[in-house]
């Protein structure tokens, strides 16, 4: 039986799922809910001085028939009395002393930071997190991302916290920056704990096409909100990774955005996060989604033979490389399996408008074949095939050569103008326009229907609505 | 035991029949239009033989955009929200989905189909007008499937239209023989009177065209004369003891049933005779009309039928039984059916042979005869150079639908011997085409 348990930079809880920082840790009753269905910990809903919500304040992404893979929101910090907030994150440390209960914080002067930092200390928090992160309201205000995005002022903060701080502080960066290594640098100059992230990304979700506001409309007009949910999980990994990479941040990792289930939280601790912070998904699923979380990550450690969580903390760091640094020589191709071939033919036309014309469709058959020679193993077929495992790509390299973009680089076998014949830009040759018209041209849809023509149509525009 | 009481009342009537492809909602149009997988040069749009741009106006609705989709369906077929119901959709588009390959259900495509254009109906939205006048009128003969269409397609193309049918209702096929549970009365007067709307053609009903001087009236009134006719009555068998009572033809007993509901009466032992897919129709709804017994004789082994296993599939689902390898020798009785004495028989060699010696008789109190429809020979026989093939079919071209009279077009049942709606509904465009070719080629 793995240990799920942890010891994240001090601050010790059952498993690595914590709720983070938003509604679903508003109040003493829905932690208290959320330790009893199985959650690890809980990063209270920011404290601050109480601010005033607006109604509405949630917009959401929906492809196709899913609901809600994007979601944002443009409500502000806690809008309860502060000693409501600290009356009852005693009582949840009374009930569950060991679970872990973090106070997100956010205020303005250093004798504000001073006094909330001994006030949740106080009322029994295991840890602090400072929200430099919040991409809406607050910023104006001079805090949240506004923060975040000045890595000197956040140092200084993060300074003024620590000199008064007795339990663990997390600093919680945005991803409204250029290089997140930035803002994670400052935190670990200025003496934080660890690092949590991302917070929410600065978005428009939608536009109402008959209101003409954008979501989620506040009498008739909106602003622009924070984005998270499934959507954004790639763009959290990528900054975890480069957090987790970066010599000079070596702080553990909160990682946050776009957990779902086991799997994204596995991912999120493959690329260096030790603990792990949910939202959207307990806002639209309800904290119940907890047991699947912590019993599909059991059966993965148990599988892998990962005793700790820290067994598999990073353990994909070593492969992601910089692009300079990958195998010029390794070469795939895409194979079809006719056998499993259904002949929608979306490969085809994915390739053949999108990629490298490398796919021919054959007479007499639905089932489209590879052109080899001009397949450069990009993978698009793949991906967009319906059926699972239809089309493989395999390996035609010999796998005896080895060659990198940067090797050939200090080999100085690269060129580097374009009056350079290896460019391919000597004399700037510019084709015929026929040239690439001289393809054979494809049947296209619709097909019938236009060729019987079409009734002439009604006077009025048909305008949807 | 029956599965179906008689139905008394209107409410029980629709109950019995309630619809096989039941309108859908939005959330369910939404889901089953997110499946659509695009593909390229789509199965589903050559299985059909209107041709309709399926992917598109999936996708369409899967946007949001339902009167765009429906303008993508009417565009192609005018029998836009019909056949999504009427049509044997299984071997068709969805039969030729590509997620049959890979063991998915297929896309709901006749169920989305009717979905978009039944909204538009509904929203009584203008999608279509008539094209610009060009002086020149057509007759039609027919309201049904083939005559609307042709109707349609010669507004748009600029032609004044009048079409003459010998009923009260226009539509044909769709509200008088197709069963009830594929589609309602309501519905399909629905479409046409929107489609009546739109294009504004003029229909006069009651109006039978009889006689050659019916003919000869519509010869020199109008510049080109449309016959969408269909097929005539049920086919005799020739067997003694055919007239007795409750001795009836499919299609007679379909109309009825379309026509007055809960209030046509049905035996307690029903024998439909026939494999096709009327004969499907005719046993399963008189079994949802209550009768208690319901066989489906057929002269042929089970694999040999006409019908789509499908609908042989929905028949036995209503507890309809099958008798194969009999053929019927007398309707017996007195003065009312009382059995149908059969002889079986064996197929040899792809023939058809009686077992001597092998007569039986099986009871009975109905007997619908579903074994094919007579052609309107007589009729056609009025009309000057036009020639009928030896299976009573109007001879026309392929590619305009003209007739060896130049001046009279055709399509539909009467042209293709009978097939589907969606078939009578693509070849009058070609036909309504071959009008217009015809009569701008000869100015």
């Amino acid at each position: 039986m793995p240990d799920l348990s942890i010891n994240f930079a001090g601050i010790k809880s059952p498993n690595p799922f914590w709720l983070a920082s938003a509604p679903p840790t508003n109040s003493g009753y829905q932690v208290m809910k959320a330790f009893d269905a199985g959650w690890g910990g809980a990063v209270w809903k920011t404290l601050g001085v109480p601010v005033v919500n607006v109604s509405s304040r949630y917009g959401s992404v929906n492809y196709r028939d899913k609901r809600m893979i994007g979601f944002n929101n443009i409500e502000l910090i806690s809008d309860r009395p502060l000693a409501d907030n600290l009356r009852e994150i005693e009582e949840v440390k009374k009930y569950f002393p060991n679970h872990a209960v973090i106070a997100s914080l956010m205020v303005q002067s250093r004798a504000e930071w001073h006094q909330i930092v001994r006030d949740v200390t106080n009322a029994g928090s295991d840890g602090i997190e400072l929200n430099f992160g919040c991409p809406h309201g607050m910023c104006e205000r001079g805090m949240g991302s506004a923060v975040g995005q000045e890595p000197e002022v956040l140092r200084t903060i993060v300074e003024w916290v620590m000199e008064v701080a007795q339990i663990p502080v997390i600093v919680k960066l945005t991803p409204n920056i250029s290089d997140i290594t930035e803002p994670a640098r400052a935190a670990r100059l200025g003496g934080a704990d660890a690092i949590s992230l991302i917070n929410t990304i600065q978005s428009i979700v939608g536009v109402d096409l008959d209101k003409f506001a954008p979501y989620p409309i506040v009498d008739g007009k909106g602003t622009n909100g924070g984005y998270c949910g499934p959507a954004v999980k790639p763009i959290a990994l990528n900054m975890i990774k480069n957090c987790a990479q970066d010599p000079e941040v070596r702080l553990p990792i909160s990682g946050i955005g776009g957990i779902e289930n086991w799997r994204d939280a596995v991912e999120h601790i493959l690329l260096g996060a030790s603990s792990v912070q949910v939202c959207t998904a307990a806002m639209h699923f309800g904290f119940g989604i907890i047991r699947e979380m912590t019993a599909g990550l059991e059966q993965y450690m148990t599988e892998k033979g990962f005793h700790t969580i820290y067994d598999m903390v990073g353990k994909a760091l070593p492969n992601v490389l910089h692009w300079e640094e990958l195998n010029l020589k390794y070469k795939v191709t895409a194979n079809i399996h006719e056998d499993k071939c259904i002949g929608c033919q979306l490969c085809y036309t994915a390739c053949e408008d999108g990629a490298h014309q490398a796919i021919a469709l054959r007479e007499g058959t639905r089932v489209p074949e590879i052109i080899e020679e001009n397949c450069v193993g990009c993978n698009l077929c793949s991906l967009v095939c319906p059926v699972e495992n239809c089309i493989t790509m395999e390996r035609t390299d010999s796998g005896t050569e080895h060659l990198t973009w940067k090797e050939r680089t200090e080999a100085e076998t690269i060129p580097t103008t374009f009056n350079d014949d290896r460019a391919g830009g000597l004399h700037h040759w510019v084709p015929e326009p026929t040239a690439a018209l001289g393809k054979e041209k494809h049947k296209t849809l619709p097909g019938k229907a236009r060729q019987l023509g079409n009734p002439a149509p009604a006077t009025d525009v048909v305008n949807e609505s | 035991m029956a599965e179906y009481l008689p139905p008394t009342t209107e409410q029980e009537f629709h109950a019995n029949f309630a619809q096989i492809k039941p309108r859908m909602n939005n959330t369910e149009a939404l889901y089953e239009s997110s499946r659509c997988l695009f593909c390229f040069d789509a199965p589903c749009i050559k299985a059909c033989p209107t041709g309709i741009d399926i992917p598109q106006f999936i996708r369409q609705i899967n946007t949001g955009n339902v009167t765009g989709a429906a303008l993508t369906i009417y565009e192609a077929n005018y029998f836009g929200n019909a056949c999504g119901k009427v049509c044997p959709t299984e071997v068709l588009c969805e039969g030729a989905c590509v997620y049959n390959l890979q063991d998915v259900k297929p896309i709901e495509i006749g169920r989305l189909q009717s979905f978009a254009t039944r909204q538009v109906i509904e929203s009584d939205r203008k999608l279509f007008g008539p094209g610009l006048t060009n002086g020149r009128k057509v007759a039609v003969i027919g309201a049904g499937p083939a005559g609307i269409s042709c109707a349609c397609e010669l507004r748009a193309l600029g032609y004044e239209v009048d079409v003459f049918e010998a009923r009260s209702q226009p539509s044909g096929l769709t509200v008088y023989g197709v069963a009830p549970y594929k589609i309602t009365n309501e519905e399909v007067l629905a479409e046409m009177a929107y489609l009546q709307a739109q294009f504004g053609y003029r229909v006069q009903y009651n109006s039978p065209i009889t006689t050659r001087e019916d003919l000869q009236a519509l010869e020199e009134a109008y510049d080109a004369i449309f016959l969408g006719i269909g097929l005539g009555k049920t086919n005799a068998l020739l067997l003694p003891g055919e007239e007795r009572e409750n001795c009836v033809g499919a299609v007679e007993f379909i109309e009825q049933l379309r026509q007055h509901h809960h209030r046509v009466a049905v035996g307690r032992k029903v024998i439909v005779l026939g494999g096709g897919n009327t004969a499907m129709d005719a046993a399963s709804e008189s079994s949802r009309l209550g009768a208690e017994n319901v066989i489906l004789a057929y002269r042929r082994g089970k694999e040999e039928m006409g019908a789509y296993d499908f609908e042989y599939d929905l028949a036995k689902s209503v507890g309809v039984k099958g008798l194969f390898n009999v053929a019927p020798v007398e309707i017996v009785g007195n003065g009312k059916v009382e059995g149908v004495k059969f002889i079986r028989t064996a197929t040899v060699d792809g023939q058809v042979q009686i077992v001597p010696g092998s007569e039986f008789v099986e009871p009975c109190d109905m007997v619908i005869k579903a074994t094919g429809q007579a052609k309107q020979t007589h009729f056609l026989s009025y009309i000057p150079g036009l020639q009928v093939d030896s299976k009573g079919r109007v001879v026309a071209d392929a590619y305009t639908g003209q007739t060896t009279n130049p001046k009279y077009f055709a399509s539909g049942d009467a042209r293709n011997g009978g097939a589907e709606v969606v078939n009578a509904a693509a070849e009058a465009k070609v036909a309504a085409r071959g009008i217009h070719t015809y009569l701008t080629s000869t100015n």
